[in-house]
């Protein structure tokens, strides 16, 4: 089933939680909405489930305006945050709820329940804990106790709130990568909301960019890591260094260094900034042109790439990284003066 | 009391279990314990006859009845109420709040009085009741109803935080899953609130059972009818007839400790669901 959300808006009080946002979930898509907290993902994630009613705009399931409807009559399952499990209940009575609260013509008997329980719990590995209540389970655990509960109800969509929020790092890692097999088996129309960009990017199909209730921006992770549109998406989807400068007749200047900006052809100048990730800087111990000195102030040599920090002659901070063997080929020291150029840049007028 | 010797992180497990057992002895269990020393002194058959007298077990009836009644309506209501305390922001929420606690401030006779001038059949309520054919002065509806009143802080105080620590969330997740209101209250929520909701109910009932101010007034008192045990305990306490009156006690007392000990199993069988 597909989603499509047009135009939505919705306040509390004075504050913009979304604003004017539309796009697109084709069927069958991983979907993700990435953005720093407070800005309106999971607003927008829960008025799609009919939790959260937005103030104009549409959300369309399978093409269907589900304005009217609530919660229950959407057919989406729901993964909470903290899971929101029922704690008098146990692994089974929770993931049974959706089937035994249907109304008794729709509803399975007791042996199709149980059947399709295990199903479940045999689906995120859970079968042998069945009989346990939720807070004799992990944290990793109760996620996926919580997963088999919103699919129980086979819903036309699934949708998840920082589905890896509150997990420490290994287990995360390993959920990411079992929520990607289980996608890839069940090809059900999903949506998740999270704050971190290297979840959002190693699991979604498409991800949208989201800041202050707006969308930068929207497209598959490559796309979006190669060609941030804005500078915040730039900032948001990891490192970057920042220089300020100007553009004027198709060139901008950033210091020591120029770079061609076709975009800008007015002779008069306008102010700019260019932004160049830590691997994109070229360092060396001899003057490479286009590009500026600096001291190297600290390493810090985690695995196989190497992080610099530089100072320049003015007193800011220029990160690089380097690959392992090149950073032993230069053979350098705190102290010792390298020369950066960078090899690509982004401008954006400011 | 394999649990002493076994060592815990947390120290000190002697000392507080000994200064709890000392310290309810020295205030619960002493004073308790005069009572059936003192109607010991009636003899086993003078004993017999005090308390299975008509008059005395027709109060035991109305008491503990009353009690019972009067502590359910309060379990119904005061749920609503303090679920609407918690739940909504109502216009003069503090005042409203602060009301809760009334019956528990007012002198009991004070409350009494009040609510026989409102319900005796020519006051401002009872005479509309009167002509619906409803008396509810010097009935046990009227003593039920006085208990109602002075039982209602201790259902809302004990829900109130439980209600307040309930996560939307889980209501949400149970709507979600296509669960109806009403589902979500009796499935959900009810489970959730019970072990507070029987701890607020059990508490109301041991009030009402011992309450005296507010329902002489009220009752009419008239023998076999509207005579509460409490009331009758005072009767023989004005004759100076002590050890009946403690015998009559000490009767009402057990019948109440069965009563809460069935709560209290109860309550920590659905908190057993909960916790583990």
């Amino acid at each position: 089933m597909s989603i499509e959300v047009r135009n939505l808006n919705k306040r509390f009080g004075s504050f913009v939680a979304v604003s004017d946002v539309s796009f697109t979930v084709a069927s069958g898509e991983l979907f993700a909405l990435l953005g720093p907290s407070g800005c309106g993902k999971t607003t927008l994630l829960r008025i799609i489930a009919g939790l959260e009613t937005q103030d104009s705009g549409t959300v369309l399931l399978s093409g269907e305006d589900a304005t009217t409807q609530d919660v229950r009559q959407r057919g989406v399952g729901f993964v909470f945050q903290h899971y929101a499990l029922f704690r008098h209940m146990t692994v089974f009575d929770n993931v049974a709820f959706g089937l035994d609260v249907r109304p008794r013509e729709r509803r399975p008997s007791k042996a199709e329940i149980s059947r399709r329980v295990h199903d479940l719990l045999g689906l995120v590995q859970l079968d042998y804990l069945h009989d346990r209540y939720p807070t004799q389970l992990s944290g990793g655990q109760r996620q996926r106790v919580a997963l088999a509960r919103a699919l129980a109800v086979e819903p036309k969509v699934l949708l998840l709130d920082e589905p890896f929020g509150a997990l420490d790092a290994n287990v995360r890692r390993d959920l990411r990568r079992w929520l990607r097999r289980l996608h890839h088996d069940i090809k059900l129309t999903s949506v998740f909301v999270t704050h971190d960009q290297e979840e959002a990017f190693d699991l979604a199909d498409r991800v949208v960019i989201m800041n202050r209730g707006q969308i930068e921006q929207e497209g598959r992770p490559a796309a979006v890591v190669d060609d941030p549109a804005t500078p915040f998406v730039m900032n948001f989807v990891g490192n970057v260094n920042r220089f300020v400068g100007t553009v004027s007749a198709g060139r901008g200047h950033f210091g020591d260094f120029a770079v061609d900006y076709p975009a800008h052809t007015a002779a008069d100048a306008h102010a700019a900034a260019a932004y160049a990730r830590p691997h994109e800087l070229r360092v060396s111990r001899t003057d490479a042109g286009n590009g500026f000195w600096t001291a190297l102030a600290h390493v810090t040599p985690a695995g196989p790439v190497v992080r610099l920090e530089l100072k320049t002659d003015d007193g800011r901070l220029v990160n690089v990284d380097l690959a392992r063997s090149d950073f032993d080929d230069l053979d350098v020291r705190p102290g010792d003066r390298l020369h950066v150029s960078p090899q690509r840049v982004r401008v954006f007028l400011e | 009391m394999v649990r002493t010797r076994r060592h815990t992180v947390l120290p000190g497990f002697r000392l507080t279990m000994g200064y709890t057992i000392f310290y309810l002895v020295l205030i619960v269990l002493l004073p308790l314990l005069t009572l059936p020393i003192r109607s010991w002194e009636l003899g086993w058959s003078v004993f017999q006859a005090t308390v299975t007298d008509p008059r005395v077990l027709a109060s035991y009836r109305l008491s503990l009845g009353a009690a019972l009644a009067a502590a359910a309506i309060n379990a119904v209501f005061g749920l609503v109420v303090a679920w609407v305390l918690t739940r909504y922001r109502l216009p003069g929420q503090r005042v409203i709040d602060a009301l809760i606690d009334l019956p528990f401030a007012l002198p009991t006779a004070v409350a009494g009085i009040t609510l026989t001038t409102l319900y005796a059949p020519g006051g401002w309520l009872g005479r509309h009741l009167a002509a619906w054919g409803i008396t509810v002065a010097f009935t046990p509806l009227g003593i039920t109803l006085a208990l109602v009143f002075i039982g209602l802080p201790f259902v809302v105080r004990t829900l109130q935080p439980v209600i307040d620590d309930l996560d939307l969330e889980i209501e949400e997740a149970a709507s979600s899953l296509g669960a109806t209101r009403w589902q979500v209250l009796g499935r959900v929520v009810l489970p959730y609130l019970s072990p507070a909701w029987l701890t607020g109910f059990a508490l109301a009932f041991a009030r009402s059972v011992g309450e005296y101010g507010s329902v002489v007034f009220i009752a009419g008192n008239m023998p076999m009818r509207t005579e509460i045990t409490p009331l009758l305990i005072i009767t023989q306490l004005e004759q100076f007839d002590y050890a009946r009156a403690t015998a009559i006690a000490v009767v009402l007392l057990l019948l109440s400790f069965l009563l809460l000990l069935l709560i209290n199993g109860l309550q920590s069988w659905a908190g057993r669901r909960l916790s583990t």
